[in-house]
């Protein structure tokens, strides 16, 4: 088990930094830019996008800065302190209890004013804040001017102007990561009513804290659990009177004490904004704003959104990596030249027969488990991560968002939700990751249940699409059958599941040109995460299918299953792609490639195994993460639920298409 | 001279009747209030309306009075629904009280705070006073939820109105803030607005509590 759980994370290629490192903690609003610079300072991976949302787990590493060693955590991103999501809360944690040697708060300079109040938070909380004012670049562009030193005045803490995705103010910051930490004294008080009531709730906390009483009590204010938890477990037996004065303070201002804060801080910021930051008379309206523009409005977003699935999933992955690249490598490359080749290297220096069937038999390690990594997976693997990227980077995903929101929203999920569900596309496990970005747990287990049961991930779709086309009718007949399913499910869950959909809201980052380097490198080390996954997984299923043709254990699993695929009017044989299945799910499809290819199935069989397929139970991989995120409980009923519901519409569909005789 | 409560219904019935339905009279026997009530002797001696022939009649005063009565009681009936949330029959019926101390002035202030609505809860047009015709010369629209804005339409944040205080600081962290100025880019499938330099997009529900003064 421990072989999987290592896995858990895409972010893991960081390298753990040795304890006893002084911390430097990576805060700030969704996209701004907090993980190129994770990546700049400590030379890892982390996945970077143009999408909010995109670290959804804290990544740390470790930097060298004028010898002494650092620790840098890439926390997910926060609007306020004050957490309201789960990945706000990861990110608070730290600053909660790992005492930072310094806090970078990054921000975006176009959105200085909205994201500064922030800042104060952090000043207030009196942790080593430097500010960095990221993206300059972009906003020098729009005609936007910063005083950088103006600013620094003002808030009292070290200021940075930079464009981090250019390696403009690396140099800097590392140098204000290995200076001594700045110790900031607010340079700025709310109203005296304010004021006040924090200095009354100050006088009753006795215990000492990570963050400074005053951002305790405005935390206590503003009724945050945890910090209260915090609060009541250091306070002792003092907590109750604390509370009392809470309170009362909270009932006395009930009417408005969010907005009001919101107000006084705005108010501030104003105030050290006024002559530091000038906007330009006129707005610039660039292309992208004009192409943005085209991408939401349904009447040519639709049609640009069926483009893109065109040329990029079909003609892209499914015609060009499925079929030319795999004919290539799987066909010419391993079928023709390679197996051969090792087969007889093998056969001629190992003499024994069951050793030979390990590594070259039908289900050997390398003529079957290899073959199908590098041979089908990788292609088809490759070009979706290269596709999904390019999207990612362009910023199309939040408009893409919000495009289908209305949709989503029958399936009591939000248009939130299309990042998981169309990343599922290539990988259902990462896929179901990522669904803790979405806000109540009632939406994270829809889009856990249609993940695993009505997505199929990249190499299953690739090797599905390019089987099905060769039988017409079967490619459509896939397709709306699973689509229906996907929105029937959805519905139905929306129904059964109690608890109401959250409303939608999302903020659209500027479209940009995908960087090309950037583009190959996340490809890379999107590609280089599944294949540390799977690989080893294939070598597994291998053994295992190994171990169990020569103990006989396997063909009894055939035998077992033979009235299942008769049911599903499927020959026996057939049975091993689902047997496979159960290893990943692609490699099921692949399966199901290996009958195809020995012409064992026709048109209608060929579309049942594929539905079925693609019902059927997640990869291995998959179902660990759905333990992680979900629980036992709740993964074994998903599992059991998509494994009953993808032979039952498996069965419907071969009666279906029996008595219409539409394939 | 103030009219009886029975007077001002009598004046509603036969606005709705003679004005809205467009017959011109209302016949006697139909209405809900008995034919032998001295209410109608009091409306036709005070010359606002006529009896003839089993039929009543708006005279040209009657006419004026009894648009403003109705508007009165429709003004009644929103602010029941849209301010004290009070709906159903028992809004109808408070509202029914209500009308009546809607007048000199009264009804002005309520339509102004309302921000001059054009329909009744159920739909039945409100005849527009003299401040509904003073806010459309002066171009004042008033404060209106972001819904009511057509894509291109810019305005300033008035208030936030949710129930949900995590929506609320989710709203303020994104800048949408009381004072700032709010572009509305599209309004379906979903709403998209600018504030700042940033573009956000929210759906319907939530562009119904974010009020916007243009």
């Amino acid at each position: 088990m421990s072989f999987f759980k290592k896995k858990g994370s895409c972010h893991e290629t960081a390298t753990v930094a040795a304890s006893g490192a002084k911390k430097v903690a990576l805060v700030g609003n969704p996209n701004v830019g907090k993980s190129v610079l994770f990546n700049a300072l400590t030379g890892a991976y982390v996945t970077v996008s143009n999408y909010p949302g995109t670290s959804v787990e804290v990544s740390r590493g470790s930097a060298v800065i004028n010898g002494e060693e650092f620790e840098i955590i890439d926390t997910p991103g926060m609007y306020s302190i004050l957490p309201i999501t789960e990945e706000e809360r990861v990110a608070r944690e730290i600053l909660l209890t790992e005492r930072p040697h310094l806090v970078l708060h990054v921000l975006d300079a176009r959105n200085l004013e909205r994201m500064l109040p922030m800042t104060l938070q952090l000043i207030e909380a009196e942790l080593p804040v430097v500010l960095v004012v990221n993206i300059m670049d972009e906003a020098a562009r729009m005609g936007l001017e910063i005083d950088i030193p103006l600013l620094s005045r003002r808030l009292g803490i070290p200021v940075i102007g930079a464009a981090t995705a250019k390696k403009i103010g690396i140099p800097e910051i590392k140098s204000a990561i290995a200076g001594s930490s700045p110790g900031a004294v607010p340079p700025f008080t709310y109203s005296r009513l304010m004021e006040g009531d924090i200095a009354e709730i100050c006088q009753s906390l006795r215990g000492e804290y990570i963050l400074s009483k005053k951002a305790i009590a405005l935390l206590l204010l503003q009724d945050d659990t945890e910090v209260a938890e915090l609060v009541r477990e250091t306070e002792g037996v003092w907590f109750p009177a604390l509370q009392t004065v809470v309170r009362d303070k909270r009932f006395e201002r009930r009417e408005s004490f969010h907005l009001d804060l919101s107000m006084e801080r705005k108010a501030i910021v104003k105030k050290i904004l006024d002559g530091a930051f000038k906007t330009p008379e006129k707005r610039v309206v660039t292309l992208a704003e004009r192409f943005s523009r085209w991408t939401v409005r349904p009447a040519t977003g639709i049609p640009l959104l069926l483009i893109v699935l065109y040329f990029g999933l079909y003609q892209f992955v499914g015609v060009f990596g499925a079929g030319t690249l795999v004919d290539f490598l799987e066909g010419k490359g391993f079928e023709e030249h390679f197996n051969p080749w090792i087969t007889e290297i093998v056969k001629l220096n190992v003499p024994w027969e069951m050793i030979q069937e390990l590594l070259v038999g039908e289900y050997g390690i390398i003529t079957l488990g290899f073959r199908y990594a590098v041979g089908i997976i990788l292609p088809i693997v490759a070009t979706f991560f290269l596709f999904f990227s390019v999207l990612e980077d362009s910023g199309y995903f939040p408009r893409l968002a919000l495009l289908v929101d209305r949709v989503f929203k029958t399936m009591g999920l939000t248009g939130r939700a299309v990042i998981p569900m169309v990343l599922g596309f290539g990988c259902d496990t990462m896929a179901t990751m990522v669904t803790r970005t979405l806000e109540t747990v009632r939406e994270r287990v829809i889009a856990t249940v249609l993940l695993a049961l009505a997505i199929p991930c990249s190499a299953q779709l690739g090797v599905i699409m390019s089987l099905l086309s060769q039988t017409p009718g079967a490619l459509l007949a896939w397709g709306v059958c699973l689509a229906l399913i996907f929105l029937l499910v959805g519905l139905l869950a929306a129904k059964v599941l109690p608890g109401e959909t959250p409303m939608f809201y999302m903020e659209i980052p500027p479209m940009r040109l995908p960087q090309f380097g950037n583009v190959l490198t996340k490809t890379y080390t999107r590609m280089q995460w599944y294949f540390m996954e799977i690989l080893p997984l294939f070598i597994l299923a291998s053994v295992l299918l190994w171990l169990g043709k020569i103990t006989h254990f396997f063909e009894k699993m055939i035998e077992a299953m033979t009235p299942v695929m008769a049911a599903l009017g499927l020959p026996k044989e057939s049975a091993v792609a689902f047997i496979f299945g159960f290893f990943r799910r692609d490699y099921g499809a692949a399966g199901l490639y290996d009958l195809q290819a020995k012409g064992l199935l026709n048109g209608r069989q060929l579309t049942v195994a594929a539905v079925t397929l693609t019902l059927f139970i997640p990869c291995v991989a998959q179902f660990l993460i759905m333990k992680k995120e979900r629980g036992w409980k709740v993964a074994i009923a998903i599992g059991l639920f998509v494994s009953g519901f993808a032979f039952g519409s498996g069965w419907l569909l071969n009666r279906f298409l029996l008595a219409t005789q539409l394939l | 001279m103030k009219l009886t409560d029975k007077a001002e219904e009598i004046l509603e019935a036969l606005w709705i009747e003679s004005e809205e339905k467009g017959t011109g009279y209302a016949e006697l026997d139909r209405m809900e209030i008995d034919a032998s009530d001295p209410a109608y002797q009091e409306l036709a001696s005070q010359a606002l309306v006529e009896i003839k022939g089993g039929r009543i009649y708006f005279r040209p005063e009657g006419r004026e009075e009894g648009r403003n009565t109705i508007r009165r009681h429709r003004l009644a009936e929103r602010l029941m629904m849209d301010v004290l949330n009070i709906r159903g029959e028992s809004g109808d019926m408070k509202a029914c009280q209500f009308e009546h101390l809607l007048n000199e002035g009264v009804d002005a202030k309520v339509c102004t705070m309302l921000n001059h609505p054009v329909t009744c809860p159920h739909g039945k047009p409100i005849p527009p006073g003299e401040c509904c015709e003073e806010a459309r010369k002066t171009g004042d629209l008033g404060v209106v939820p972001l819904t009511e804005l057509k894509p291109g339409d810019e305005g300033d944040i008035a208030y936030i109105q949710t129930e949900d205080s995590k929506k609320m600081q989710k709203l303020m962290a994104m800048g949408v803030l009381p004072g700032n100025r709010i572009l509305l880019l599209q309004a379906f499938p979903s709403y998209i607005f600018r504030v700042a330099f940033s573009e956000f997009a929210i759906d319907s529900a939530m562009a119904r509590e974010i009020f916007v003064r243009r």
